[in-house]
């Protein structure tokens, strides 16, 4: 209660600080709206629905993309752990491109699949998939040898070692990888969003971007509080729990 | 040696036969229990001892769970059975790591010092309580030790290995009655005796 009382208190001297700021022009009122005016284009927004609808685009996007980027990630992953071949080609494809920031990707995209929800679908994909790769691999190789010897007398073969003791003794690695992947995806994202329109949805990067084409500072600003707040939720309810339970039962510290 | 009666590693020459059949592969019927614990972290105390009963065909649910829980309760851990790994001691460790190498009844037990790395008074109760386990479940155990002590207290037969190359040099008999006390005199003549050979061994192969 006194941790939740004391951020609260934090929170609120940013806003008063903010509208200080504002109301002492220190600069113009277009470039710093006030914290009421950002509210109130976020309730405009809300009510119009403008909000929940490029909430909802822009999740639908980030969502497709991300499963298709673990669903092809992990079993790459597994690939390249168990063998040589897919090490040294796939492994190694996948350290570079996972070096390369996830907007490189945009042009590229635009340009094989013009201005379409499939061009999104790839920059997402691209920007989950590698760093899912190459965590699934780290877990599998870091998994103590003794686990599997133990697992082996005990009857426990191929796909049974695959299920039950390789990737459950991997599973940290992995979720690690799959909260960069889940960041750098949603990145990724938000930048193709703003150099992108796209006819068929207007997602959160849009409205952004047309804040920008139009000086709305309240709806850029709204906007961007927005997009924080989806990160700090999908921290909290998706991340944060498996997270926890793997602190618990592993016994690894937690901060 | 253990790793190939085990079947994890092949051996150079020469073959391992369990009732008769050459081993070739790890299987249930020779469980291995490690020097350290090598429990899966993933798991609760429950679910470790219960990874080798799920791979036995033919058993329902309600009969893994029972014999798990019976396990649980011969190296007395019933209490600990929803616990993480990493809450356990070294010594509840290793008795779990017993109860899941004894749970699928494997017709042998092989032990690769288990009980090295944890201290003496730990050491000390387990040695009464697999003397019990041994008495109740009467299982081959081939246990591996370099302290000899340990073996004549544990041993029925006591085999010598030799360093590079390891053959067996000797064997020696322990005639004493069960439960042993690790301290008792009796065991501590057999353990003179083994250790005099051990050294004579030593000076051999140096020499």
């Amino acid at each position: 209660m006194k941790r939740f009382l004391l951020a609260a208190v934090f929170f609120a001297v940013l806003l008063l600080l903010w509208e200080a700021a504002f109301r002492a022009r220190i600069w113009s009122p277009v470039l710093l709206p006030s914290p009421w005016q950002v509210a109130s284009y976020l309730k405009n927004a809300a009510v119009d629905g403008t909000l929940a609808n490029a909430t909802v685009i822009t999740m639908r996007r980030l969502l497709a993309g991300y499963f298709i980027g673990l669903v092809v990630g992990l079993p790459l992953g597994l690939l390249t752990a168990r063998w040589k071949l897919f090490r040294d080609t796939i492994g190694t494809m996948a350290l570079g491109l996972q070096t390369l920031p996830s907007v490189c990707w945009v042009p590229l995209a635009l340009l094989w699949f013009g201005q379409t929800e499939a061009a999104m679908l790839f920059v997402v994909v691209m920007g989950t998939l590698w760093s899912v790769v190459i965590a699934t691999e780290t877990g599998v190789r870091n998994v103590p040898p003794i686990y599997r010897r133990a697992a082996l007398t005990m009857g426990s073969k191929r796909l049974h070692m695959w299920l039950k003791v390789i990737l459950p003794a991997a599973l940290p690695f992995i979720v690690s990888g799959m909260k960069q992947g889940w960041a750098f995806a949603w990145r990724s994202l938000m930048a193709a969003e703003i150099f992108v329109t796209i006819l068929t949805g207007f997602g959160l990067g849009q409205l952004l971007h047309y804040g920008r084409e139009l000086s709305a500072m309240d709806q850029v600003i709204a906007i961007m509080l927005v997009i924080v707040v989806i990160g700090l939720l999908a921290d909290k309810i998706f991340f944060s729990p498996i997270e926890k339970f793997l602190h618990r039962r592993w016994g690894t510290s937690q901060a | 040696m253990l790793n190939i009666i085990a079947g994890l590693e092949k051996p150079d020459s020469g073959r391992v036969l369990a009732n008769g059949k050459p081993v070739t592969s790890p299987g249930r019927e020779r469980l291995v229990m490690f020097q350290e614990p090598a429990l899966f972290p993933w798991l609760n105390v429950f679910g470790n001892v219960l990874f080798g009963l799920k791979l036995k065909p033919n058993l329902s649910k309600k009969n893994r769970h029972d014999v798990a829980k019976y396990y649980l309760e011969l190296v007395g851990l019933s209490r600990f059975e929803r616990a993480n790994i990493h809450e356990l001691s070294g010594g509840m460790k290793q008795r779990v790591s017993l109860a899941r190498a004894l749970a699928p009844n494997p017709r042998v037990l092989l032990m690769d010092e288990p009980f090295a790395a944890l201290d003496a008074l730990t050491r000390e109760q387990l040695y009464g309580d697999i003397q019990e386990i041994w008495k109740a479940r009467r299982k081959t155990i081939v246990f591996v030790t370099h302290n000899v002590r340990e073996a004549a207290c544990l041993g029925d037969r006591v085999l010598l290995f030799s360093p590079h190359p390891g053959r067996i040099q000797e064997e020696f008999a322990v005639e004493l009655p069960r439960p042993r006390d690790i301290n008792s005199v009796d065991l501590a003549a057999y353990a003179t005796r083994i250790t005099k050979a051990l050294k004579s061994l030593g000076q051999t192969a140096a020499g």
